[in-house]
């Protein structure tokens, strides 16, 4: 019985040996084998994500990230904050709990790259948007065991006196649309001048911006800074819009009842 | 060393070495405002540093050598320099950033030296930097004697190694800078990954060339190994970089990817950077110097094929069972998790063909430190492939993933096993490169030994500690079904183990600095000696590269 089960395989093994006994006598015959052999496992896994529809849900009310939203994102890869912090929350009942609805896979649908992380020295932030106010954010980015006393992580007080860079945005938000985000040629072109206007308000920046990316868009001094536009209002911009891309999570996923 | 070129390479050295400076004015002109324009005069620094060197001797006369006689080793042996001089970094940034987690204020009041953007130096200055450093170095040693012929080729061996440090040393400085993907193990920017496929180019073809020269019918074990190392990460690297640059001015670029698919390639990338930079081409140097060292043939060779093959198939699904539970498709986790558990079997056959070799030779296991190294690397190999397959288990995974276990596994591979077989090559390889009796000194081996092993040790259980407690305390609810702790709850109790991790780290370190010095020592002190049948033959009189099969 044991020799009948095993024999299929034992001619597996001759097999193989046998033919790589012949394929080592030739370097040719043995890189096409190492890509063939490597090669199946990352086609099966990959390519149906891009073709099965059901891997990325429909949300019609998905955004985009606004142009000063992009920026603080490109600091928050700039600094290595992903190092520390995921954006991926599991579907574990005592993540649910501890950090909101578990993540859905269209929310980071126009995130290049993804920044779901690997590790949590501290914690998920995929839903922090809104949870602190922006001053509790600015703070604790200027000095997080002010704020936290137990904290490890570091201070990030520079950010408040570096000027936000915004000459550079139309740029970025083309490379964006280059790769799939959908930006329009009037979202490319306003970048800088909306970027500003987000931390602006009441200036013409700010109406210019509300047009073009709708009414629900947050134009605060998100730094408290009223002579400029800093990184710190970047950065607090994209925190404070973490989770608040769609309402589809909370929508299908209904609170637990106590 | 430019002595053994001849004229005509030389030339065609300083031809690359001005072009490579060309393309830096280039980037430094075009990113003025930009760390592109840094990384450009860091080009240039580099490329005019190997211009100056090749001109001052490009008058030198021919060399006198017989090649055909000799095998090449001149990059071999800067190789080896430079992976111990990236260990030292590497580790050094790694004891750092360890300590920042014990202590947040031990940092400068520079944006350059928070955590976020010094452990990418630690992970490519250790990944890269050391263990990069010494697969090619070894590559190029392993590959001419168990072809038993010269390397095809003399400029490009200098291309391909210095080539890779300079693209190093553009990642690490780059990350100091901010400049990075954030896609973890594959940081540099676009510039950097073009560079690199250049590099990486020109190595496989110089590899396939030395093999087509052999004097051997059969391509050794080791070969085939470093050959997966090279093509795998190869398409790896190229797939996973892909990215559209914000403008050609700047450094920043956006990934081709996005959401799921973005870390579904990330993942697939990271965990066979893991699979094919830190485990085949590491498989190379144990299915070389372990035997080589032991004066044993390796054990079996049937199992050599089924685990090779056997690594090389499986390996490539297992990258999913880092997304566990997230928004990736239920059926790619499980395929990620059911390719994971099967990969223990080749995983095993190879540690266990490397312990088999080492029956008959134990004493000298006793005796010697520099096969120790080696076999307690088989180890470590063998434990955490084990672990490995162990955690890829979505319910072992849910507890572990995020924490610290995750580290600790990470660690035990990189510190246990690929860098332990690394400083065993390397004592093993120093005297017979530099014609050396042996080591300088063969305590500090022995120190070196003991002190990577319980640094390692201190390192993982620290980390199981930390991960699992930590994991544990998260999903803790209380009795009125409220989560028992906060985060900062779970932060407080991972402060001893962080302190510890630091300890186990200064530890290794200690031991990386001990051999860098004994390297140094040797090639400086330790008497002379010529070794017999160092060179390239067609004879089959001569010992064999390995020691054959009785």
């Amino acid at each position: 019985m044991l020799r009948k089960l095993v024999s299929p395989f034992a001619r597996l093994f001759e097999f193989q040996a046998r033919t790589h006994y012949r394929a080592e006598r030739h370097s040719m015959a043995l890189t096409i084998g190492i890509i063939l052999a490597a090669g199946v496992g990352g086609f099966v896994e990959i390519a149906p994500l891009f073709t099965i529809d059901e891997t990325v849900e429909e949300a019609p009310d998905m955004r985009l990230y606004t142009p000063l939203e992009q920026a603080g994102r490109d600091i928050y890869i700039r600094e290595g904050c992903y190092a520390c912090h995921s954006q991926m929350i599991r579907t574990l009942q005592d993540e649910v709990d501890r950090y909101g609805p578990y993540s859905l896979a269209v929310e980071s649908k126009y995130d290049h790259p993804m920044l779901w992380g690997s590790k949590r020295t501290g914690p998920d932030l995929a839903r922090v948007g809104e949870k602190y106010s922006d001053d509790w954010q600015v703070q604790h980015l200027i000095d997080p065991r002010a704020v936290v006393p137990e904290s490890v992580m570091p201070q990030y007080a520079f950010l408040l006196n570096a000027e936000l860079d915004t000459e550079n945005l139309p740029d970025r938000l083309a490379a964006l649309r280059a790769v799939g985000v959908p930006y329009t040629d009037e979202q490319i072109e306003n970048a800088s001048a909306d970027a500003r206007g987000q931390a602006m308000p009441e200036t013409d920046g700010a109406d210019g911006l509300v047009e073009r990316f709708g009414d629900e868009t947050n134009v605060r001094f998100f730094d408290g800074r009223r002579d400029r536009v800093t990184e710190m209002d970047a950065l607090v911009a994209y925190l404070q819009i973490l989770g608040g891309l769609t309402d589809l999570p909370a929508e299908t996923q209904p609170a637990r009842e106590e | 060393m430019m002595q053994r070129l001849t004229g005509a390479e030389r030339q065609l050295a300083l031809i690359i070495s001005v072009l490579t400076l060309l393309s830096g004015l280039a980037m430094a002109a075009a990113g003025r405002a930009d760390p592109l324009g840094i990384h450009g005069w860091i080009v240039v620094l580099f490329a005019g540093a190997v211009f100056l060197l090749t001109l001052g001797s490009i008058y030198d006369p021919e060399p006198r050598e017989d090649r055909a006689v000799s095998y090449y080793d001149d990059p071999t042996k800067v190789g080896l320099i430079l992976a111990l001089g990236w260990a030292v970094v590497g580790m050094g940034m790694g004891v750092w950033v360890a300590a920042q987690l014990a202590w947040p204020d031990l940092r400068f009041d520079a944006a350059w030296s928070s955590f976020g953007r010094i452990r990418p130096v630690h992970t490519s200055g250790v990944i890269f930097g050391f263990g990069g450093n010494a697969l090619i170095a070894t590559s190029f040693h392993v590959m001419q004697r168990t072809s038993r012929a010269r390397l095809a080729g003399h400029v490009s061996p200098w291309f391909v190694l210095l080539g890779f440090n300079l693209f190093c040393i553009i990642a690490a400085s780059g990350y100091l800078m901010g400049v990075t993907q954030s896609k973890e193990y594959a940081e540099p920017e676009w510039y950097a990954d073009i560079w690199l496929v250049i590099v990486w180019v020109v190595y496989f073809v110089l590899y396939i060339r030395t093999l087509a020269r052999r004097n051997e019918p059969h391509i050794y074990v080791a070969n085939w190994y470093y050959l997966a190392f090279i093509l795998v990460v190869a398409v790896l690297h190229i797939v996973n970089n892909l990215a559209v640059p914000a403008s050609l001015t700047g450094a920043k670029s956006y990934s081709a990817f996005s959401g799921v698919q973005d870390a579904m390639t990330q993942w697939w990338y990271g965990h066979n950077a893991v699979a094919f930079f830190l485990t085949a081409g590491f498989l190379g140097m144990l299915y070389y110097f372990l035997p080589k060292r032991a004066e044993r043939p390796i054990y079996s060779y049937r199992l050599s094929i089924l685990s090779f093959w056997g690594i090389t198939f499986f390996y490539i699904w297992a990258g999913s069972h880092h997304l566990h539970y997230t928004a990736l498709p239920q059926w790619v986790q499980t395929l990620g998790m059911t390719f994971s558990v099967m990969l223990l079997v080749p995983s095993w056959a190879s540690a266990g063909n490397a312990l088999m070799t080492l029956n008959g030779a134990w004493h000298k296991v006793r005796d010697d430190a520099t096969l120790r190294f080696m076999m307690v690397a088989a180890v470590f190999y063998g434990l955490s492939t084990f672990e490995g397959s162990f955690m890829a288990v979505r319910a072992v995974n849910s507890l572990s993933h995020y924490t610290d276990w995750t580290v600790g596994h990470v660690h035990a591979g990189a510190m246990g096993w690929v860098a332990l077989i690394s400083f065993g090559s390397i004592y093993a390889v120093v005297p017979l490169l530099w014609q050396r009796e042996t080591m300088y000194s063969w305590k500090l081996v022995e120190w070196h030994f003991w002190l990577a092993l319980s640094g390692t040790v201190i390192y993982v259980f620290a980390m199981w500690n930390s991960g699992i407690t930590q994991g544990l305390m998260w999903r803790t609810y209380t009795e009125s079904g409220t989560l028992a702790y906060s985060f900062t709850d779970t932060l407080v109790a991972m402060h001893p183990y962080y302190v510890a991790r630091a300890v186990g780290g200064a530890l290794f370190l200690t031991g990386a600095v001990l051999a860098l010095f004994n390297v140094v020592m040797t090639i400086r002190h330790a008497p002379e000696k010529r070794p017999e049948r160092d060179y390239p033959t067609s004879s089959e009189a001569t010992e064999p590269a390995v020691p054959a099969a009785e």
